[in-house]
């Protein structure tokens, strides 16, 4: 009899949470185009742009916001653009432990910022790279998928305005579970957070700092809008994030025991989201040790969902320095709002199964 | 409320609505999983995603497949951008996500013209150089049906890609011949918004516009919705199932409504024209007072998205009609879900409204 599921990889996605399922069929009831300038237009429109204004609330963030199919389009949108005419962005940095729909779109030939064996982005490198450069764009995420690294965006922002460049944060990870960080352009994907997966937004702090391409969104973005979602995406934000606590319980207790039993955990020393944890576990490679836990019914993930299936070593683990053996050993747990004790203790008594029957 | 809208968006069938449903379900429906994990949980997801891919290609020709995105929208802009085409020949009635997207890919994009009919000829002699040709199914405004496959062959036989918007026929007719890229979108055929569906041709080659986790084969990043696709997926069999019935039905609408309304000019062909989309002149008609006096029927002075904007239809012009004439042209839009006696009841309100504007109606439109 195949094992009760476990779902611990809510990095990858979420549940949708109640409150979101509920406004996403508030959305379906009106369907109707919210370009449209008659009455059933008008009233999607008047949602849609409610749904904008509880976005920002709940993030209190009181400047722009566009919405996008998800986070990776707003990342694609907020480079793209931000390096065309009025915005004027002659260069871009990426930190090195970035997303893909970063690093992709910023190009090879853009600097990376090396980052600390804990993950953290070198604030030094930063402020000589910045020193005497041109106008320049930097992309540094809120958290990191894989380890759960909080940057240090604050000081960071300090540095990028000093300079006078734009800074760009990836916070896909992080929006609706830790505040929000200071930036001039903030990446969201509403699917990490309890909200629908095919909706996101782009925070714009300024519009002048991005070039419109044209379309709906006030110019950002052209295709008709998914209200429904842009609906559910602010419910789901409006459900809070109180859970954080519980999170950050759970996790200390993955971190503790996990630790006891042979684990090195993945950047310990830095601040991470109480979501997400990254564990070691030396001699078992991540490739063996994903089709033991799931053949146990346990869900979690090899670096991120969408690498996890190449067996590549992670690009994050490389930059934090660890070796190519290391790094293919290192599984992501990631927990959400339902997430309980029991569950975190199975995954223990798993990893402790799998780790004891490698070493016998 | 009346809505004769059909071409700015389609309501949700009941189908696609239900087939969403186990994909939104909380925690414990295995259901919400990412479909690019592997395990068992994102395996499942991706089950139902290539489920959903085989159900929209099915409304689609053989040979190619489909890329799922967020919309038309976006799948216009990967083949546009995607193939790297420098020189374009687009029509001049196609809607504004090819027009703008042409015109940002080669300012100096050639305009195909139409004749009054509002149709592209298809011995039209075709830009030499031009790399990719434009010309959209069914026109969103005037519903004419463009001889897409003759264009299609002939852009070819050039050595040209030729690009087809099918947002407005898929699901409703066949689809077109010969074309090697071809934009879709689900809430045009009674699915949700925010996924569509751009179909490729076997063997070329395009670049991504959005990068990322190199999701739809590193052609289109992002975590796709398994709602969504199911969504998209079961509009579109259904579509496929009631397609004859759904286009018998829209005849019968088309009928009586142009019997209703026969005193008005039709804009664009009657017979190379799907009859979902009624869209009608009258001399002297204040369409702006029009709509703001039929309030219970939702209809349309052009495309939804340029409706709002005052500017003349760039598709009514095209087929002959000066600025003043463009500016009393109605659109009625309809569909599987208009029942006759809506169609009846907005339609008298429509000329009732007219009436009171004391524009020149023949005696046929008067009351019996």
């Amino acid at each position: 009899m195949p094992a009760e599921p476990l779902y611990l990889d809510h990095a990858a996605t979420t549940p949708l949470l109640p409150q979101a399922r509920a406004a996403l069929a508030q959305g379906f009831d009106a369907w109707a185009n919210p370009s449209s300038p008659h009455k059933p237009g008008r009233a999607a429109r008047a949602l849609l742009e409610g749904a904008r204004a509880g976005v920002k609330a709940a993030l209190a963030w009181e400047y722009e916001a566009v919405f996008t199919s998800g986070a990776s389009e707003a990342l694609a949108l907020a480079i793209g653009r931000a390096q065309v005419e009025r915005a004027k962005v002659e260069r871009v940095l990426v930190s090195a432990v970035e997303h893909e729909a970063v690093l992709r779109p910023a190009g090879a030939d853009a600097a990376r910022l090396p980052v600390d064996a804990n993950g953290r982005v070198d604030l030094a490198a930063l402020e000589a790279l910045l020193a005497d450069g041109p106008r320049t764009l930097v992309c540094v995420q809120q958290v990191n998928s894989e380890t759960g690294v909080i940057q240090p965006l604050a000081e960071i922002a300090t540095l990028v305005r000093a300079a006078g460049g734009i800074l760009l944060a990836d916070a896909a990870q992080g929006a609706g579970k830790i505040a929000l960080p200071d930036a001039d352009l903030i990446a969201l994907s509403a699917h990490k957070f309890g909200g629908p997966i095919g909706i996101g937004a782009l925070l714009i702090r300024d519009f002048a700092l991005l070039e419109a391409p044209g379309g709906q969104e006030r110019g950002y973005r052209g295709g008709t809008e998914n209200m429904p979602a842009a609906l559910a995406m602010a419910a789901a934000l409006e459900a809070g994030a109180g859970w954080m606590v519980e999170a950050r319980r759970l996790r200390d207790l993955l971190d503790g025991q996990l630790q006891v039993a042979g684990a090195e955990i993945i950047a310990s020393a830095a601040p991470r989201c109480p979501t997400i944890g990254g564990y070691r576990m030396p001699g078992v490679s991540s490739a063996a040790q994903l089709i033991r836990f799931d053949s146990a019914g346990i869900a979690v993930s090899a670096g991120s969902a969408c690498s996890s299936g190449s067996l590549r070593p992670s690009h994050v683990l490389s930059a934090m320095g660890l070796d190519a053996k290391a790094a293919g050993e290192v599984l992501r747990v990631s927990i959400g709002c339902e997430t309980d004790e029991a569950a975190i203790a199975r995954f223990i008594a798993a990893w402790r199964d799998i780790a004891g029957s490698a070493r016998a | 409320m009346i809505y004769l809208d059909y071409q700015a968006t389609t309501p949700l069938a009941p189908e696609a609505r239900e087939a969403m449903m186990p994909w939104l379900a909380g925690p414990d429906a295995p259901g919400f999983a990412n479909p690019h994990s592997p395990h068992r949980a994102g395996r499942a997801a991706a089950a139902v995603v290539e489920v959903a891919r085989q159900q929209v290609a099915a409304l689609l020709p053989a040979g190619g497949r489909v890329i799922f995105t967020s919309g038309a929208t976006e799948a216009l802009n990967l083949a546009i951008f995607g193939s790297g085409a420098r020189r374009l020949a687009v029509s001049a009635i196609e809607h504004a996500a090819v027009l703008d997207t042409a015109r940002a890919a080669d300012p100096g994009v050639a305009l195909l013209p139409v004749d009054p009919q509002g149709l592209v000829d298809a011995q039209a002699p075709l830009p030499a150089g031009a790399d990719l040709v434009a010309v959209m199914q069914v026109n969103n405004e005037i519903g004419t049906i463009q001889p897409v496959a003759d264009l299609a062959r002939r852009a070819r036989a050039q050595g040209a890609l030729f690009m087809c918007d099918a947002v407005q026929g898929a699901g409703k007719i066949a689809p077109p011949q010969d074309a090697d890229l071809i934009a879709i979108s689900a809430h045009k055929l009674y699915g949700p918004k925010g996924i569509g569906a751009l179909w490729v041709r076997d063997g070329i080659e395009l670049k991504p516009l959005i990068h990322g986790g190199g999701q739809e084969g590193g052609l289109r990043s992002g975590t796709l919705s398994p709602a969504l696709c199911a969504g998209f997926g079961a509009a579109a069999a259904l579509c496929a199932r009631l397609g004859e019935s759904d286009a018998a039905h829209v005849d019968r609408l088309w009928t009586r409504a142009r019997a209703a309304l026969a005193g008005w000019t039709l804009n664009g062909s009657e017979t190379a024209r799907w009859h979902g989309n009624l869209n009608l002149r009258l001399a002297g008609l204040d369409v702006a007072r029009l709509l703001s006096e039929c309030r219970n029927v939702a209809f349309s002075a052009g495309s939804a998205c340029a409706s709002g904007s005052g500017r003349p239809s760039h598709v009514l012009r095209a087929i002959g009609l000066s600025d003043r004439d463009t500016k009393t042209a109605i659109r009625l839009g309809f569909g599987r879900y208009t029942r006759e006696e809506d169609l009846d009841e907005g339609v008298a309100a429509i000329i009732a409204a007219a009436r009171s504007q004391g524009v020149a109606l023949p005696w046929s439109e008067s009351p019996s």
